[in-house]
């Protein structure tokens, strides 16, 4: 019995770094985890906390997540490049930077996450995704599911039902991928177009695909039946029991410095100011009155702020000192619709209170922050 | 306790007796960072060309994609350095010195060779890099990781030096708790433990963890002097602050706010403040709660506020008016478009109600709610946020009770309005009696509004919220 329970106190200190709260305690190689939160950035700083805290060494752990709709873009990718951030706004969709590479992804709750956690040395993204593959078809035999070789993993040789994306850090790596099972592909479609023109770049790209839902080649399946599966799997493959442990992303006690991560996720200068260095060269053709005006507008905008601004307009249209103020005010300032119409509606109270003004200036800050 | 059975019960590494600087490469498997390095000592500055190190899966390059760091920068061991990405992975690479960073061998998007240097870093070997003198506790070390230490199954990292504080000053580094990145200790820790050991006083934190010697006389208050004089002072050891100032530029939406704040100085203020008794309008509003929540309107008191002072503008329309630059003309407002000032993330913003001389209280209200969901959302129109004719300031939701608003340009008076408290005040029969209190303070452009209009502009609109009855006479 002293010896059963020395052995624990002593695995259990070898697992987690930190010296506090550690009752994960089933024995093993390998731990599968799921998360109770919907909430994409708390799932995120999850992944974070087990990356910088958690020692591999003993035990790999896969974790298991889904989110209610979230658009989530790479680590190094432009969000103004891969999905249309009115909308995102208007139907209250996060918008998450990841740390991990790759393309732009949209998550709802019929999108399971999958994240496979393991030492530097032993990071292996196409035996997990061979795994994945695996559990599906002893779900369903008749499942004509692949691994590419750029690891995605293809239904019917063409339709994309998961996309990859990794992290690796000093000691400890992880491979993320997602699985559509039943997500709402009209809104995946339109949110991941973007609509903002003139943008040059050198931001990660993503790579279009057509995808496909698993709910459509068989309607019995949930995403519930898949998370299990895949872990049965693992379970099979680590030599484990086939029990998942259920953690509360919220609770601090367990994960010393969660929150922490979660606010950091959460920030304006991680989601946006994290843009790799890009410009904006377009045209806004704002209908005043009885005309069309043409006016050029050139930015380039850094740590996802305007760096230099340009804005052609005709002469005299706006008073001169206020142009120069608008640029003066938008150098410096968050490449942001917000942002802009305060700085615009602050700028025009110093000046005289013409209504022909204020509608002028109110159109060009209605056309700027199309832009945004 | 768990210390003791894992010394007595693990296996420990043994030690080799003398630690060697060249790494064993056989016992790497990983070729991390390669270093050319000489194990004879050498005068400080040695220049070492950190080699980027295989990422695994056969991949031979990636593409730089941020750097952390710049040349000159003085970096600790496993800060990080850049990361780099390479098909769908990106890496964090950090550093396998202390020392400073000489030189980076590529920019911004360029492809970067495994193998092949990524930055040079001058390493000051003076300051000890061998851990010779390190430790103080049983040395369990590795090949591989040789700064780390198995204690208790649980790996401390620390710098050379912060090891070296630490033994000067006999402490343990298993008995200090870490707050670096990967619960690293650092020099801010030991000498965090080393106050706390010896009473002496730190700079006031949050949590106030100092522990004055007073506390201990509670029990024994014969002689305090005595007991303090027993808690071992330092003797001169100096309070070490490492904090930074830290200069950011100002930009955007602030760089606004200067030039309006710099406009509103130039208008000469005068403050009137008065006390309000809100006991039945507190009352009111509970009744008209729920009628409000069926229609899916939130009703707060603002909207009887900004009504009444609609009100009070219709009797004292120089107060809803504007001055022109010259000072030769004021024009008379005729829409009373209310601001409301709304704390948010980025500041202070003050979009308006639009014509509250035609809207009801509960217009008003259903109003405030879209306006209040879309500055929290940062959604806010030019619409929303232009066309102010006079302003309140709930500040009280926050906390105060008298406060001296800025007037907004080109706006000529504005009200902040203060907590509501629960105060004793005597009635009309001399009785004490729990009163509903609420203050507000004035501010108005003394150039064309004189004390006497903005106090009984105030006292009309006191009169409308202690008595709401009498709204109903005068609402159109």
């Amino acid at each position: 019995m002293v010896l059963q329970s020395f052995k624990n106190c002593l695995w259990l200190s070898c697992v987690l770094r930190t010296p506090k709260a550690c009752f994960w305690s089933t024995a093993g190689g390998a731990l599968i985890i799921q998360s109770v939160s919907n909430d994409v950035y708390q799932n995120l700083a999850v992944e974070d906390w087990i990356h910088d805290h958690m020692n591999l060494e003993k035990q790999q752990v896969l974790f298991l997540w889904r989110n209610s709709p979230a658009v989530v873009i790479g680590r190094h990718q432009n969000p103004w490049q891969e999905c249309n951030l009115r909308l995102l706004r208007q139907k209250n969709i996060k918008l998450a930077r990841r740390r991990s590479g790759g393309g732009t992804v949209y998550h709802d709750l019929g999108n399971i996450n999958l994240t496979f956690f393991t030492t530097r040395k032993k990071y292996e993204r196409m035996g997990n995704l061979k795994l994945v593959v695996k559990a599906l078809k002893a779900l369903r035999p008749q499942l004509d599911v692949h691994v590419t070789d750029r690891y995605d993993i293809l239904l019917d040789r063409q339709y994309k039902i998961s996309g990859t994306a990794a992290k690796l850090g000093r000691t400890s790596a992880y491979h993320h991928c997602t699985l559509l099972c039943n997500a709402d592909k009209s809104v995946l479609s339109s949110v991941l177009k973007s609509p903002y023109k003139g943008l040059k770049s050198n931001a990660t790209p993503s790579v279009p695909a057509s995808v496909k839902n698993l709910f459509e080649e068989d309607a019995t399946l949930t995403s519930e039946m898949f998370l299990d599966a895949i872990a049965k799997e693992y379970a099979v493959q680590q030599q484990i029991d086939h029990h998942i442990t259920l953690i509360n992303p919220a609770d601090e006690t367990l994960l010393p410095g969660i929150s922490n991560k979660t606010k950091e996720l959460q920030t304006w200068e991680w989601v946006y100011g994290k843009t790799p260095k890009f410009s904006i060269s377009t045209c806004l053709n704002m209908a005043y009155k009885d005309s069309v005006l043409d006016v050029k507008v050139n930015m380039d905008v850094k740590h996802g702020r305007i760096e230099v601004c340009n804005i052609d307009l005709p002469e005299q249209w706006l008073p001169p000192g206020l142009c120069r103020e608008l640029v003066k005010g938008l150098t410096g300032s968050k490449f942001c619709p917000n942002e802009t119409t305060t700085l615009v509606t602050t700028l025009l109270r110093v000046y005289p209170q013409d209504d022909e003004l204020h509608s002028r200036c109110s159109l060009l800050c209605e056309n700027m922050i199309r832009l945004m | 306790v768990c210390i003791h059975r894992v010394r007595s019960c693990s296996s420990i590494r043994f030690i080799k007796s003398k630690y060697v600087c060249v790494f064993d490469k056989s016992a790497l498997k990983f070729s991390h960072q390669q270093r050319l390095f000489r194990t004879s000592p050498v005068s400080c500055g040695q220049i070492v060309q950190f080699k980027l190190s295989d990422i695994g899966e056969g991949i031979t390059e990636v593409t730089v994609k941020e750097w952390y760091i710049k040349e000159g920068d003085s970096v600790s061991q496993f800060d990080s350095i850049c990361e780099v990405q390479s098909d769908k992975a990106s890496v964090t690479i950090t550093s396998r010195y202390d020392g400073v960073i000489r030189k980076l061998h590529y920019s911004i998007d360029d492809i970067a060779f495994v193998g092949k240097p990524l930055v040079d870093i001058e390493i000051d070997t003076s300051k000890g890099v061998s851990p010779e003198e390190d430790v103080v506790e049983t040395p369990p070390m590795s090949h591989e990781e040789h700064t780390h230490q198995e204690i208790k199954g649980h790996k401390t990292l620390a710098t050379p030096a912060v090891r070296r504080l630490a033994m000067e000053n006999n402490i343990k580094l298993s008995e200090i708790v870490g707050t670096g990145k990967d619960n690293r200790i650092l020099k801010e820790d030991i000498l965090n433990y080393l106050a706390k050991q010896t009473g002496a006083i730190l700079p006031p934190s949050p949590k106030a963890e100092i522990v004055p010697p007073l506390q201990k006389t509670e029990a024994v208050p014969a002689a305090p002097k005595d007991k303090a004089r027993r808690i071992p002072v330092p003797a001169s050891r100096p309070i070490v602050f490492s904090g930074k100032d830290k200069t950011e530029p100002v930009t955007g939406f602030q760089k606004a706010m200067v030039k309006t704040m710099s406009a509103a100085l130039k208008i000469p203020h005068f403050g009137y403040s008065d006390e309000i008794d809100l006991t039945q309008l507190v009352q009111l509003r509970e009744e008209l709660k729920p009628l409000a929540e069926i229609r899916g309107v939130k009703l707060s008191f603002m909207p009887f506020f900004i009504k009444a002072a609609s009100l009070g503008l219709l009797q004292y329309p120089i107060l809803n008016a504007s001055l022109d630059e010259s000072c030769q003309n004021v024009t008379y407002k005729a829409s009373h478009n209310i601001g409301v000032a709304m704390d948010t993330e980025q500041g202070l913003i003050v979009p308006n109600v639009k014509n509250v001389q035609v809207c009801s209280v509960f217009d008003i209200a259903v109003e405030l709610n879209r306006l209040q969901s879309l500055g929290s959302a940062g959604q806010l129109g030019t619409s929303d946020l232009t066309g102010g004719t006079f302003t309140l300031s709930n500040i009280g939701t926050i906390g105060g009770t008298y406060a001296k608003p800025v007037i907004l340009p080109p706006e000529v008076a504005i009200g902040a309005l203060g907590k509501i408290q629960v105060l004793p005040r005597f009635n009309g029969k001399g009785e004490v009696f729990k009163a509903q209190i609420m203050n507000v303070s004035w501010s108005a452009d003394h150039r064309i509004i004189d004390g006497a209009t903005m106090a009984r502009f105030s006292n009309l609109w006191k009169s409308y919220l202690e008595n709401p009855a009498s709204m109903l006479l005068d609402l159109k």
